[in-house]
């Protein structure tokens, strides 16, 4: 292996990017890299890790010192959570099924919401008009409890995997509009300017310029949003409370009975869910936009 | 106003600029230009020195057509404009070659036409090796390099400056006058040049038109003796100091 050079000769007075001097051996280069990045995943890890065990630990004071014996139901200490929710095969199954019909009704809701919030913030952004014309609307929309109108949406629409999916969408809809319509129109008024002198289309200017400016903004909204469509997909399933059953249904079956374990296992079944999305996109615009932006490699 | 893209290889070299008694209102009353005449040919390289807010920049919007005048009219030929902003105005989502690529693409030139020409236009402004950056990753003055190379694979005869390099450190505007002065003596196109730098204007211009402040008026006119290639020095040369003066005295004389 040869040492990195750069060979085109540089300005004086500019500094180059990427260009590092480099003379240590190539092995002890990457020794070192490796070493850093060794130190940087501890430091990643270990402080959560930390925090994490400390909520254990006041959960069993807690479940031990606090609550009296008899009433220990409340709260069970969180071996019992594993061994009752996650470990026993019966309970953990009736829990995976509930989250593959949650994560079904979830996952189609977000796709619909993403492809018909895009689509509407781009006729948006291409007729001022119609925004004008459509955005009371949606923050009506979005300031609608969304308890409200699960009622509705089962009075209409019965209890299906169809009324489920509205009520997904409906949640999840308003952060993919706003944050691409606030992204299609970020790209500033020289780059514009850029594009009209060459008389460019409609759709070229949108294809090439103000779509790509979006992304960022797309992703922020993606992420809420997903996150929204999988509480939206548990309460449907909470308040329809019949037709396959999802984790809503599951938790208030398990509420019902006082089942205080397999409660507890069911609310950090859901919550994994709602974080798994959310870490998904986060990863996928950290493909996609982080090496346009300086943020990427920050430390 | 859709105008068919055309070759980039411009087919008459003679063309220029020349404004035609152009006045600006904008609708809120502020007058921004007042009867502007002059014009730039091939060859020549002018350059507007005025204070801020004098409408300098206003003159290039209206040359090429990004503004419509209230009265006056410009002839240009609008198909083969180079213009150079203020900003880089690169996209962070390109390469240096794609956003080099950017206008020969938007032109719909073929994707080997548009490689040959961005290699040029890189080699041309000193960016090769750094092809496959983005722009988050290069320094002021390779950003505006960048977007003079961008500019330049429209190979255009008129070309058009608005204060490029203003936002750049001394060293390097320097540095990008020397580089921009070699292109303009390689590519002999009509240049018209914005600045509020009286050192770069004489450094750079065959001619030099001193503008009032509001309402924007051309109040004086300097020819600029010295002949390319010009070298640094020359800044420090009597002769470049006393046009210098006396352009910073008509600047002042009307501020």
């Amino acid at each position: 292996m040869t040492e990195l050079q750069t060979t085109d000769a540089p300005l004086a007075g500019e500094e180059i990017p990427g260009a590092l001097v480099v003379s240590e051996p190539v092995a002890r280069r990457q020794a070192r890299r490796q070493a850093r990045r060794r130190a940087s995943l501890a430091s990643i890890l270990i402080p959560p890790l930390l925090f994490g065990a400390f909520i254990i630990g006041i959960w069993y004071v807690i479940s031990y010192l606090v609550i009296a014996p008899r009433r220990r139901f409340l709260l069970r200490p969180p071996h019992d959570v594993l061994q009752e929710g996650f470990l026993k095969w019966e309970s953990l199954s009736e829990l995976l099924d509930a989250l593959w019909a949650s994560s079904k009704v979830a996952l189609i809701g977000l796709a619909i919401s993403i492809v018909l919030g895009m689509l509407m913030a781009v006729i948006m952004s291409q007729a001022k008009l119609l925004e004008r014309a459509m955005f009371p609307y949606l923050v009506i929309l979005q300031a609608i409890p969304i308890l409200a109108v699960v009622p509705l949406i089962a009075f209409w629409f019965k209890t299906g995997i169809n009324a489920r999916i509205i009520v997904c969408v409906l949640i999840s809809l308003f952060p993919i509009i706003v944050n691409t319509l606030f992204g299609l129109q970020s790209a500033d008024r020289g780059m514009h300017d850029l594009f009209t002198l060459q008389h460019v289309s409609r759709w070229t200017r949108l294809s090439k310029l103000m779509f790509p400016a979006a992304m960022p903004a797309i992703f922020a909204g993606l992420r809420i949003s997903a996150g929204l469509s999988v509480i939206g997909a548990i309460v449907g399933d909470f308040f329809f409370a019949r037709g396959e059953i999802g984790i809503g249904q599951v938790l208030r079956k398990y509420a019902n009975n006082l089942d205080g374990e397999q409660l507890i296992a069911a609310v950090i079944v859901s919550s994994l869910l709602g974080v798994t999305v959310f870490l998904f996109f986060g990863w996928l615009q950290q493909r996609i936009v982080g090496r346009w932006y300086a943020d990427s490699g920050a430390p | 106003m859709r105008e068919t893209a055309t070759t980039l290889l411009p087919t008459a070299k003679n063309e220029g600029i020349t404004f035609d008694a152009i006045g600006m209102t904008y609708p809120d009353g502020t007058n921004a230009i007042d009867e502007a005449s002059f014009s730039v040919g091939a060859g020549e390289f002018v350059t507007v020195v005025g204070p801020s807010g004098c409408g300098k920049s206003t003159l290039l919007r209206i040359a090429s057509g990004l503004l419509e005048p209230s009265s006056g009219t410009v002839d240009i030929d609008r198909n083969h404009l180079g213009y150079v902003f203020q900003d880089p105005t690169l996209l962070p989502w390109r390469t240096v070659r794609q956003n080099v690529e950017l206008l020969a693409e938007l032109r719909g030139l073929p994707r080997a036409e548009r490689s040959e020409l961005a290699g040029v236009a890189i080699e041309m402004v000193g960016l090769g090796g750094f092809e496959q950056h983005y722009p988050k990753s290069l320094s002021g003055g390779m950003k505006m390099r960048c977007s003079l190379a961008r500019t330049l694979t429209l190979r255009p005869p008129v070309f058009l400056f608005d204060e490029p390099f203003g936002a750049v450190d001394e060293i390097t505007r320097e540095h990008l006058n020397d580089q921009t002065q070699q292109i303009f003596q390689r590519e002999g196109f009509a240049g018209l040049f914005i600045t509020h730098s009286i050192s770069e204007a004489v450094y750079m211009s065959t001619r030099v038109l001193v503008m009032s402040a509001r309402p924007g008026r051309l109040v004086a006119e300097f020819e600029v003796p010295f002949g390319y290639p010009r070298v640094q020095d020359l800044r420090f040369e009597p002769k470049f100091a006393e046009l210098s003066g006396e352009i910073s005295r008509e600047l002042r004389g009307n501020s």
